[in-house]
């Protein structure tokens, strides 16, 4: 005799109820990171498009930027924290294996007993994490549930490193998901290509420094940097033309399944919020998007920086916060990022 | 069906006019892309990328640092789509 087994009621919808933000407290300008880069303010506005990036004060821990992050997005949302069901915290700056940042969150906010879990899809990592939010909502698992994109990657660059480390912000953009009657979160189209896995990546890995400790011999891998750091520490690296080439080519067509999965046209779309990368990739996305000329766009990285997994909740929060976009306005979101982890949403806006 | 050398270097010249705003004709076989054409990296990652499509061809990024010249990317594509 087959057993068969009840599921939850399935909800028809779920919806962003908020979002919220919290950036690092220095807006750093580019002049005071050009020195050990050897470059100008010019070289990097030209090329980025940044002109300030974030940095937490030193106090200020990847906890802290998530709880504020998430505390107003909690307060707008009228959702109070004991409410959540579920909390997910997407990053790759919290350094330690376990537990979970999203379980020290889930503590300090007060939603004790949530479940809570981190996932590691560096600048997609937001728009994973909504795609969780959004299934456990409408399979019924979770009624409300909260997601945070946190970065602190000033621990994780080197001043010296002239690829990836002056892009970088600290901060946290966050979303409370919950029911909707209708589907203001659209489907997900993600995916992933690590054969890109070295296009960024982490120049050290945890167990090099554990092995040395215990006296046994590194592993032999493939040289991935052509520029090896002078850091003891791992650091990140990029190799800047291979992703700027893979996100122009790959992007534009995640942009259109993406739309075309939630039933729409480029032409529906008011907002494009883009991982905040570069200005350029932003730029050049747009150029071959076919998005309406009025689209309003998410250009936070010129003030807050490239903040990895934070950037898309930053630019959302920002627009929504100076009145750029609206409450109801059709918003298309793609991360994009380390191990060409990718994941594209149309979501109408809290 | 294989473009021919004169094709791509139109071709070419007409990617570049449009990601730079360069005039076609400054786009010649022997310029080089960054010191003649001021055309940085980034950029030059558009004019592959786009090309590839246009021209139905694959040009490996570790192969796009030896295209110095037009020249050379004209002969890369004419080889690459035979």
């Amino acid at each position: 005799m087959t057993t068969t087994l009840r599921l939850n009621e399935p909800i028809p919808g779920s919806r962003i109820i908020a979002v919220g933000g919290s950036r690092g407290e220095n807006l750093v300008p580019n002049d005071d990171i050009v020195g050990p880069i050897n470059s100008s303010d010019e070289w990097i506005t030209q090329r980025t498009g940044i002109k300030t990036r974030a940095r937490a004060d030193e106090g200020t821990t990847i906890l802290d930027l998530a709880a504020r992050a998430a505390e107003d997005a909690l307060a707008r949302s009228g959702v109070s924290a004991a409410d959540l069901d579920a909390v997910i915290v997407a990053t790759v700056t919290h350094f330690e294996q376990t537990p979970a940042l999203a379980t020290l969150l889930t503590e300090r906010l007060g939603a004790t007993p949530a479940a809570a879990f981190d996932i590691s899809a560096a600048c997609a990592g937001y728009c994973y994490g909504i795609a969780q939010a959004d299934a456990l909502v409408r399979a019924g698992t979770a009624e409300h549930v909260l997601v945070v994109g946190v970065e602190r990657m000033s621990d994780f660059i080197d001043p010296t490193d002239r690829t990836i480390s002056f892009l970088l912000g600290d901060g946290a953009g966050a979303a409370v998901v919950g029911r909707s009657d209708t589907p203001k979160i659209g489907p997900t189209v993600w995916g992933s290509d690590g054969s890109l896995a070295g296009a960024i990546y982490q120049t050290r890995p945890w167990l090099d420094y554990r092995r040395e400790e215990l006296g046994e011999p590194a592993p032999e891998r493939a040289e991935l940097a052509e520029e090896v750091s002078q850091m003891v520490s791992p650091t990140l690296r990029q190799q800047g033309p291979t992703v700027f080439k893979w996100v122009i080519t790959n992007i534009p067509k995640l942009a259109r399944r993406t739309i075309e999965a939630a039933g729409l046209t480029p032409q529906d779309i008011d907002v494009f919020v883009p991982h905040q990368a570069n200005m350029r990739i932003t730029d050049q996305l747009l150029k071959t998007m076919g998005l309406r000329d009025d689209v309003v766009v998410g250009r936070d990285i010129a003030d807050t920086g490239n903040t990895s997994a934070a950037s898309i909740p930053l630019a959302t929060e920002r627009l929504l916060r100076e009145g750029a976009a609206k409450s109801g306005d059709v918003a298309l979101q793609i991360g994009f990022g380390a191990g060409m982890a990718f994941a594209g949403q149309v979501v109408i806006l809290p | 069906m294989a473009h021919s050398e004169s094709e791509i270097l139109e071709g070419l010249a007409e990617i570049v006019n449009e990601e730079t705003g360069l005039p076609t004709d400054a786009v010649t076989a022997d310029k080089s892309f960054t010191d003649d054409l001021d055309i940085d990296s980034l950029t030059m990652m558009t004019v592959v990328s786009v090309a590839e499509e246009k021209f139905g061809v694959t040009i490996p990024d570790e192969d796009v640092k030896n295209l110095t010249t037009v020249g050379d990317a004209v002969s890369f594509i004419a080889q690459a789509q035979a």
